[in-house]
């Protein structure tokens, strides 16, 4: 192996230690939580208390799922499309894509409980025209809702930033072959952008499956299983129990992760050349 | 195949990007079976052609037409032509077998056929064994033997080529020529290959087609484009030339350099002004006193075959190719033979070539562009 240099060894220096006492040691601490009681004796109660929350779990998967799937069947398309056009159009595009970014999330969800109200924008609109109004707030329907309207740029924008990289005389060659523009799709511009499909359904999900305050706002009585943690940690100071749960979702997390990879690696070996 | 077929014809092309006019009225006729070449140097508008016939772009005005059929609106997966693209644009996802099986693919071709037809293409291309390879693990050479192989699997009547030797290195370059050549003389199909390299088209060539600035400038054979150039541009794009400021004196008798000397052309106005075109190694050298025309060496230089010397006549700089060594500030005598002299009539590019005063500089330009710069 080669000899780094001084420089070399100490330019990488100041993100080792902050991940060293921001990341890991942090890790360490939610394990110790989760493996003890109160007055921190050794105990496996916190894991059996897991059982409880199966159901939530699965909720949030569920909700997680619908969401990224949507926002998947969305994004592509329009990342497609960018990418297809002038510089100075998909330059526009992409900010469109960016200002929600800019804005706080707490903001947007207030917003959209604004909108999504008994009382609010789309009824008042609906009452407008003598039509019924719809229950649109505290519906699973609302909580994924806002899931994909926070999350979609974390999928538009990897995905764009792959197809905008596919080299436009392999789309050439590929018409020139025979291929229309279905097949040109099918046989090249999906398996290529394949990578960037894969990071972006994994940043939409993580957030999406750990999310408490959309689920808060704009789900009324639907609860997620972040919502179970912030309450084990705020309102209930089970610190024990919260960090047992927060186990439960890093495990699900990285599980989701190695599996994202390993689908990405079956063909996606010599993508980035 | 059938020379006397013309199976793609260009009438009256012009395409404009951005108010810039990058065609202009541009005709063409392409025969059955033929090597035609399209010979100019960047932004000449030869490749903007060859996108024309791939229907990769459509001209502002002008009709294409393949075997007499008008082609224009027909998108490029609908035409019976195939490209080899400058980069190869081989798919990463696929290897070397999935590429060349791309086309049959789409065409739904049964399975047992595509692996016979691949098969017959990679070894065609010396590239048996490959089949299960990475493309990204090619060498330039094979890559470019996959993307031949690729092309023609489609059995094509017409491959367009673009300049595709340019990423090589020289030997490999020579060795591809050949092949390619070899290529198309076994499968009787027409290629229209796109090159800045005159010595390429040269030697490749049934028909070269010099263009500049989006114009035909000639068509012809290698050797009529060698020997008859119609124009000081092609006469100095094609190898080197001597081009001189002349007048016609009548048939057969042209006057330049103060002196005036048989010639082999005619049916031009007695006094017409004329350029006179002489190749380097077209000129004798002999004793000052022995030639017609007297000049000095002002510098020599040893090019392997043949010695390159600048001789200073009246102010205006002569190449001659020899293989006899004179020393710079030596006196010389030139003879030239009728057949040595071409003479063409007056265009716009008369005046702008052909003293070699400035001679680096401007070969260095004309013979060597970028080699990765597009032709737009």
């Amino acid at each position: 192996m080669k000899k780094r240099s001084l420089l070399q060894r100490l330019i990488g220096a100041p993100y080792v230690l902050w991940a060293a006492i921001f990341i890991v040691v942090p890790l360490f601490i939610v394990l110790y939580y989760s493996f003890t009681d109160a007055d921190g004796t050794f105990t496996f109660a916190n894991i059996r208390e897991l059982g409880d929350y199966k159901e939530i779990l699965w909720i949030s998967i569920e909700y997680s799922v619908i969401a990224t799937v949507i926002t998947l069947i969305v994004s592509y398309p329009f990342a497609y499309v960018m990418s297809r056009k002038r510089e100075h159009t998909q330059r526009i595009m992409m900010l469109l894509v960016m200002v929600p970014m800019w804005m706080n999330l707490l903001i947007l969800t207030y917003s959209w409980m604004n909108i999504l109200e008994k009382n609010g924008l789309i009824n008042t609109l609906l009452g407008m025209v003598h039509l019924p109004p719809l229950k649109l707030i505290e519906t699973p329907g609302a909580v994924i809702f806002g899931m994909i309207y926070n999350y979609i740029p974390y999928m538009v924008l990897p995905i764009y930033s792959v197809m905008s990289k596919i080299d436009p005389s392999l789309l050439e060659a590929a018409e020139d072959l025979g291929s229309g523009s279905l097949s040109k799709l099918r046989r090249v511009i999906l398996p290529l952008s394949v990578p960037g499909v894969v990071s972006g359904v994994t940043m939409v999900f993580v957030p999406s499956v750990s999310t408490f305050y959309i689920s808060q706002k704009l789900g009324g009585k639907i609860t997620l299983i972040g919502d179970v943690i912030e309450r084990q940690i705020q309102a209930q100071n089970n610190y024990n129990l919260g960090a047992a749960l927060s186990l439960v979702l890093m495990v699900l997390i990285v599980i989701s992760m190695a599996l994202m990879k390993k689908f990405a690696g079956d063909d996606g070996d010599n993508l980035y050349i | 195949m059938n020379h006397e077929k013309n199976i793609i014809e260009l009438k009256d092309i012009t395409v404009r990007f951005d108010g810039e006019t990058v065609l202009d009225d541009l005709n063409l006729s392409i025969r059955d079976g033929e090597f035609v070449t399209l010979l100019g140097s960047s932004g000449c508008g030869k490749t903007t052609t060859l996108r024309i016939i791939a229907g990769f772009l459509e001209p502002d005005e002008g009709e294409v037409f393949f075997d007499s059929k008008n082609m224009n609106g027909v998108p490029a997966h609908k035409r019976e032509v195939n490209t080899i693209f400058q980069r190869y644009a081989l798919f990463p996802h696929y290897n070397v077998f999935e590429n060349v099986a791309y086309g049959l693919r789409v065409r739904r071709t049964p399975e047992a056929e595509i692996r016979e037809r691949v098969h017959e293409m990679l070894t065609l291309v010396n590239l048996d064994g490959f089949a299960k390879r990475s493309v990204s693990k090619l060498s330039g050479g094979q890559q470019q033997r996959v993307a031949i192989a690729r092309a023609l699997v489609l059995k094509p009547k017409v491959l367009l080529l673009d300049e595709p030797l340019s990423a090589l290195d020289l030997k490999l370059r020579k060795d591809m020529q050949n092949e390619l050549r070899n290529i198309q003389k076994a499968l009787g199909i027409t290629f229209v290959f796109v090159t800045h390299d005159q010595e390429e088209a040269l030697s490749m060539s049934d028909t070269i087609v010099v263009m500049n600035e989006g114009k035909v400038q000639q068509i012809g054979s290698p050797i009529d484009i060698y020997n008859e150039p119609q124009n000081a541009f092609v006469a100095d794009f094609i190898g080197e030339s001597n081009i001189l400021d002349g007048v016609m004196k009548e048939d057969y008798k042209a006057s330049f350099s103060g002196k005036t000397f048989q010639c082999l052309d005619k049916g031009f106005a007695p006094g017409e002004a004329v350029d006179v075109v002489v190749r380097p190694e077209d000129v004798d050298i002999v004793d000052p006193g022995k030639g017609m025309l007297k000049g000095i060496v002002t510098s020599v230089t040893f090019r392997g075959v043949h010695f390159e010397i600048i001789v200073d006549i009246g102010g205006f700089k002569w190449m001659i190719q020899t293989t006899d060594f004179h020393p710079e500030g030596a006196e010389v005598g030139l003879i030239i033979e009728p057949d040595a002299i071409h003479v063409m009539k007056k265009s716009k590019y008369s005046g702008m070539f052909g003293d070699y005063s400035t001679f680096s500089d401007e070969m260095d330009e004309m013979n060597a562009p970028p080699e990765d710069e597009d032709d737009e």
